[in-house]
């Protein structure tokens, strides 16, 4: 029986090995093996030259990082204060979080640009006419990163969450408390430090959805990474595929970076004994 | 796991502000249940008071009061004839022991048990010796680098008590702190806390549903019902003078037995006897502990032995009295040898007051 099983799961990972590595395997191999010209790593040297390569993956990071910060500022809050203070609102909250999964990103970009441009038409006379135009600063466009915490909520929502179930937030607080701790100092010593896990989780699958993050960058006409990547692919096909595979590398490394900073024994759910 | 605990001169400072706790006519409703119905309690300086009734009874809403972790709607709670009961949690002086392990699970033993200090801003080296003495006081000097989730139920409770402690409180509470381990861990940790209670000499609170446990180690304990204080004594009066039916029938094991008072005493099992309790003559019935119940073999026996139980010294026997009342009696393993289920028996009590309490309707 158990042997059956090993079998089965080394089918498994065969197969899904393939179809990951497949198609990596192919875009690696597209890129270095030039017809006539046998190996060269030339796509790869004349990506960093390229108009707008740093300055996009630059443009990414930065919506990323704001876009971690925002999202997490907002619901580190507002989750331990749920489980805290509201229990019974935490349905709603969960529906609301988890709306912008249901809305697809088409509908919800589409809703941006009419707001976009509606709101300078009628508010041309006000000082909120500066306001649109600030956030649409093609330098740093603060209404992609509004739209990334919007889109990051139910991910941040339900880490968090699943965070939070696995300490008994209330006794953690009671317990700080009756060592002399105020209701600040018992939530940032003795609560958020047991959701580092969660935070890390959060904090990668925001990271993920902003680096990758295309629909409505593109339609509201910035220019992140992933846009850059699509407008290259239009002109030199192998260069694309290059700057994908480097991508994938980044965002790797990017990860991996989050997680050795967020140290070695982060467990979300240490066993109790 | 053998244990020395030894109070330090440090630790004896406690002892001599030992601090007297007062609950004023405390009430508090949850929505349409209420909590706590009017509690009045005085805990004397240095005493081991146990909160003991059944769950819904108020018992751990008092102890959160008194932490500062409810509010009542009306009345008030007094430390040292200080009313604290608008002084926020964090102030209160109180160390606590919760149910659940409650231990800060980022943090190694030493550094939950110094969390308190440095909340209080006390200087690292200060703070790591003082937590490391009171490792050592709850037996636990050579974990002090392990983290909550290596260490078992007993010694995080253990860990929690030395951090309850390390502020020198002027009062300890402890909700519940055994209800999670097994049997042989708790019997041990409850002396335990009962000989570092004693040597510290603080004023303690120790709340439980479980009647021996609050026996066996309270000065005093306090038998609470529907949010009110039903009879707050001393183990052995509590257990011997139960001052109602209802403590009575919590405190231990008691059989109620039929009989009829008249003028002081009652007809019971065909002997009179005098009578203790405030009930209207006429029917009643009679409230006996098992070991003051006698069994012994009788073929003109109205009685039938039920069921026995074999409890290690004695045997508790259970017999159906003729009117079909069952009632329980403690024997010495020896002579309930020959009463199997069915056998014939006599019952009868011995020659003393008893206590009766009105009939309940079965």
């Amino acid at each position: 029986m158990a042997r059956r099983l090993t079998l089965w799961r080394w089918v498994v990972l065969g197969l899904a090995a393939l179809y990951f590595l497949v198609p990596l395997g192919a875009s690696v191999v597209f890129t270095v093996d030039v017809p006539g010209h046998g190996i060269t790593f030339d796509a790869y040297s004349k990506i960093l030259s390229t108009e707008g390569f740093v300055s996009s993956l630059l443009l990414s990071l930065e919506l990323a990082v704001t876009t971690i910060a925002v999202v997490l500022l907002l619901m580190v809050p507002a989750a331990v204060a749920l489980r805290l203070g509201a229990p019974r609102l935490r349905p709603v909250v969960e529906v609301v979080c988890s709306l912008p999964l249901v809305v697809p990103p088409i509908a919800f970009v589409a809703g941006i640009v009419s707001v976009l441009k509606w709101g300078p038409e009628h508010l041309s006379r006000t000082p909120l006419f500066q306001t649109f135009v600030a956030i649409q600063d093609p330098d740093f466009p603060v209404v992609l990163v509004l739209a990334y915490v919007v889109m990051a909520l139910p991910f941040v929502y339900r880490a968090l969450d699943a965070g939070l179930r696995a300490i008994d937030v209330r006794t953690l607080v009671e317990a700080a408390r009756s060592c002399g701790a105020s209701l600040p100092q018992a939530l940032v010593r003795a609560v958020l430090p047991n959701l580092r896990g969660a935070l890390l989780n959060a904090a990668f699958l925001t990271l993920a959805l902003v680096l990758g993050e295309f629909t409505v960058a593109q339609l509201l006409g910035f220019c992140p990474f992933a846009v850059w990547i699509y407008n290259i692919g239009g002109s030199q096909a192998q260069m694309s595929v290059a700057v994908s595979v480097l991508s994938l590398l980044v965002t790797w490394a990017l990860l991996l970076a989050l997680a050795g900073a967020g140290g070695g024994r982060s467990r979300t759910a240490p066993p109790r004994g | 796991m053998t244990h020395t605990m030894t109070a330090t001169t440090l630790e004896k400072a406690v002892s001599e502000q030992a601090a007297t706790v007062e609950f004023r006519s405390l009430r508090r409703e949850f929505g349409s249940t209420v909590a706590l119905d009017g509690l009045d309690l005085t805990v004397r300086p240095g005493e081991f008071l146990a909160l003991l009734g059944p769950s819904g009874c108020g018992k751990t809403t008092a102890l959160r009061m008194l932490a500062g972790f409810e509010h009542p709607d009306s009345g008030a709670v007094l430390v040292d004839g200080e009313d604290v009961t608008h002084v926020p949690a964090h102030r209160r002086d109180a160390g606590m022991v919760f149910q659940s392990y409650s231990l800060f699970p980022h943090l190694n033993a030493v550094d939950n048990v110094a969390f308190g200090l440095r909340m209080r801003k006390v200087r690292t080296a200060e703070r790591r010796s003082r937590a490391a003495e009171l490792l050592e006081l709850v037996g636990l000097g050579d974990k002090a680098e392990r983290y909550p989730h290596q260490l078992s139920g007993g010694q995080q409770q253990r860990i929690a008590l030395a951090r309850a402690l390390a502020l020198r409180p002027r009062v300890l509470l402890l909700d519940e702190p055994l209800s999670a381990l097994d049997a042989k861990v708790r019997l041990s940790l409850r002396e335990e806390i009962r000989r570092l209670q004693q040597e510290l000499g603080i004023t303690t609170l120790f709340v439980t549903h479980d009647q021996e446990e609050a026996l066996s180690v309270a000065d005093r304990v306090a038998v609470m019902r529907a949010g009110r204080l039903e009879q707050c004594a001393g183990p052995a009066e509590l257990y011997g003078r139960p001052a109602t039916a209802f403590v009575a029938e919590f405190v231990g094991t008691m059989s109620r037995i039929p009989g009829e008072l008249e003028d002081g005493t009652v007809q019971v099992l065909g002997q009179r006897l005098p009578a203790d309790g405030e009930v209207p003559d006429g029917a009643v019935d009679v409230l006996v502990r098992p070991e003051a119940v006698r069994v012994h073999a009788d073929e003109q026996g109205s009685a039938r032995v039920v069921a026995t139980a074999f409890l290690g010294a004695v045997v508790r026997v259970t017999v159906r009295l003729a009117d079909g009342t069952e009632a329980k009696a403690d024997l010495p393993a020896h002579e309930a040898a020959g009463l199997g289920a069915g056998s014939p028996v006599g019952v009868s009590l011995p020659e003393r007051a008893v206590l009766v309490a009105e009939r309940i309707q079965k």
